[in-house]
């Protein structure tokens, strides 16, 4: 067994890493630019949506590498100990996609366009058009909708930024706990920032699992705000933590090839393709149980949900989604051996991940665009090479910024030195 | 002739153990099977054993459960009876997949406990085979099938090089037949 491991090696982000994701921010935002030049009115709206879409996508990988973190202090897990700086750098960069999301949150809702909304051409913002419209609550406006009145005590501009403003702020703060208490450890040693770390852990999850659900609310199922469904936020929490598991397996599949992290083996492979392999089960768990009941109950203002992404323009996307989120990890990480081999399981990760952006995809189009206005164009595929550069940049900066590979004091870094299953 | 049907080496410690395993492959000397009160990292790739093959069964008695599930469910709300309920089609495939799901698992669960139990001889009521009591206890244990392997002297001195606190020249398999 190898005993020595380059543990102090400072990872470089320069060269094709550097430049590519540098490429791939110009190509963004110059398919962003593009999205509003090239046309007017509702093609404006089709840009907004996909920034939302990859805003959020961004958010929520971050806030995973959160989780993850979170998760494994509370488990007390020995395993994740030489891998965890990959979730901390996600956890870094957690304030900048947050502040991205916000930004795109603030002028999707500020900025108004003529839009056509049930045959009446009306001033609306960009995002969030049915339920921040002017004098959508005033009774006798022209904009009035009764159904929206109802909600807008929780549905109004001002609660609505303070809650997303509150939780990114709260999740980038223990982010930035986390990261702080495991650089403190390698400095001074001893258990006293463990210990720090498992009590904040155990707080930022009790934080997390109450406000996650109302995050996604917000975000993405107030964009249909006549329809609801209460396990919108578990669904969403699902995909979150599954791309996040399928990002950081990527990204630490990739460090490996590159030479770096020689001492992450098949076994920790085995693990976090075992977390992807479970997690994508409990996605479609909850996209069913979210589907079946609404399918059961057939009350018109629940199933107008499901109406919309069964008509000819979603319906190849609505089986698409299940298939690449569902069939494909179940059918290829079925077996012992497919989640120990690096070359199967970065392409499941890949797909995963490219299939989750579906997965949003479809929550947004259809509540936003909707059929007529939906694309697959410049700005879907442009506008997530952009976020994929931006992700990249940023979180290679944060990894380079780290002093060690490893938590060097962390209690369990030797059983995870040493894992094997 | 000797009636020494196996040779037990006893270890109060994994390692040397582990030890003992490596200076008996070294002599080729074939190990039998080796007991540990619990668990041990890498000592199957050591012993070279196969990968087990309760998967496969697993799978197998999963395709069964989901079979049954569905059919059953097809001959009584599609063929036999059928209902009307909520305006839905007889054969209306959402509703279907919660029980064909929980059928798999249930098949899958139970299947796999009786292939273990018929796969180790262990079945409720019946004594366990152990070649040593202590096995379950604090010792390791490796057995080496004596038949065929001589002089049985040199088995003897490998193991207690290695650190063996005990070597048993047993007559009889187990020890356990009640």
């Amino acid at each position: 067994m190898k005993t020595h491991n380059s543990f102090d090696k400072r990872f470089e982000f320069a060269g094709k890493a550097k430049t590519y994701s540098l490429i791939a921010i110009v190509i963004g935002i110059i398919a962003v630019a593009a999205g509003f030049l090239m046309h007017h009115g509702e093609h404006g709206e089709r840009t907004f949506a996909n920034l939302l879409l990859m805003g959020y996508y961004f958010t929520c990988v971050c806030m995973a590498g959160v989780f993850f973190c979170a998760v494994q202090y509370v488990a007390q897990a020995g395993w994740s100990a030489s891998l965890i700086r990959i979730p901390q750098a996600f956890a870094k960069v957690l304030p900048i996609a947050a502040a991205v999301l916000i930004l795109i949150v603030l002028a999707g809702l500020f900025i108004t366009h003529n839009s056509v909304i049930e045959g009446k051409t009306v001033v609306a913002p960009y995002l969030y058009k049915l339920w921040a419209i002017k004098g959508v609550s005033t009774p006798g406006d022209a904009n009035y909708d009764a159904i929206i009145a109802g909600k807008s005590s929780f549905l109004n501009i001002p609660f609505f930024l303070g809650r997303l403003l509150v939780f990114l702020g709260l999740y980038s703060w223990f982010g930035y706990l986390l990261v702080k208490y495991s650089r403190s450890e390698d400095e001074i040693g001893g258990m006293s920032n463990y210990n720090l770390s498992f009590k904040m852990s155990c707080i930022f999850l009790v934080i997390f699992g109450f406000t996650t659900p109302i995050f996604a609310f917000d975000t993405i199922m107030s964009l249909e705000a006549h329809w609801f469904s209460t396990m919108f936020g578990w669904y969403n929490f699902a995909a979150m933590w599954v791309t996040g598991l399928a990002s950081m397996t990527l990204l630490i599949i990739i460090l490996k090839q590159n030479g770096y992290m020689e001492w992450i083996t098949e076994n920790h492979l085995h693990d976090l393709a075992k977390f992807i392999f479970a997690f994508s089960i409990f996605w479609t768990y909850v996209w069913f149980a979210q589907f079946l009941l609404i399918y059961y109950a057939n009350l018109p203002e629940e199933a107008v949900y499901f109406y919309k992404r069964w008509e000819p323009e979603f319906k190849p996307w609505f089986w698409l989604n299940i298939i690449i989120n569902f069939m494909a990890p179940v059918l290829i990480l079925m077996s012992r051996d497919s989640k120990r081999m690096i070359g199967t399981l970065k392409f499941v990760c890949i797909a995963i991940l490219l299939g989750h952006w579906l997965d949003y995809y479809m929550m947004i189009m259809p509540g936003t665009v909707g059929g007529e206005g939906r694309g697959f164009g410049v700005e879907e595929i442009g506008t997530a090479i952009g976020f994929v550069g931006l992700f990249t940049y940023t979180v290679l900066t944060a990894l380079s910024k780290t002093p060690s590979w490893v938590p060097k004091n962390h209690p369990f870094l030797e059983e995870s030195l040493h894992h094997h299953i | 002739m000797s009636s020494t049907k196996f040779i037990l080496g006893l270890f109060d410690d994994p390692d040397e153990m582990m030890q003992g395993i490596h200076k008996l492959q070294q002599n080729s000397i074939p190990i039998y099977d080796v007991y540990t009160p619990m668990p041990i990292h890498g000592i199957e790739d050591k012993l070279g054993i196969k990968e087990s093959r309760l998967g496969y069964a697993a799978f197998l008695f999963g395709c069964t459960g989901f079979t049954v599930a569905f059919s059953m469910l097809y001959y009584m709300l599609v063929h036999d009876w059928p209902m009307n309920i909520g305006g839905k089609p007889h054969f209306a495939m959402p509703d279907f997949v919660p029980i064909c799901f929980e059928w798999t698992v249930l098949f899958t669960a139970f299947g796999m406990v009786i292939t273990f139990f018929y796969a180790t001889h262990l079945f409720p009521g019946r004594a366990p085979r152990v070649m040593d009591l202590r096995a379950t206890h604090d010792r390791f244990v490796i057995a080496i099938d004596a038949k065929g392997n001589t002089p049985h002297a040199d088995i003897t001195n490998i193991l207690k090089e290695a650190g063996a606190v005990e070597i048993k020249h047993n007559d009889r398999k187990y020890v356990s037949y009640e």
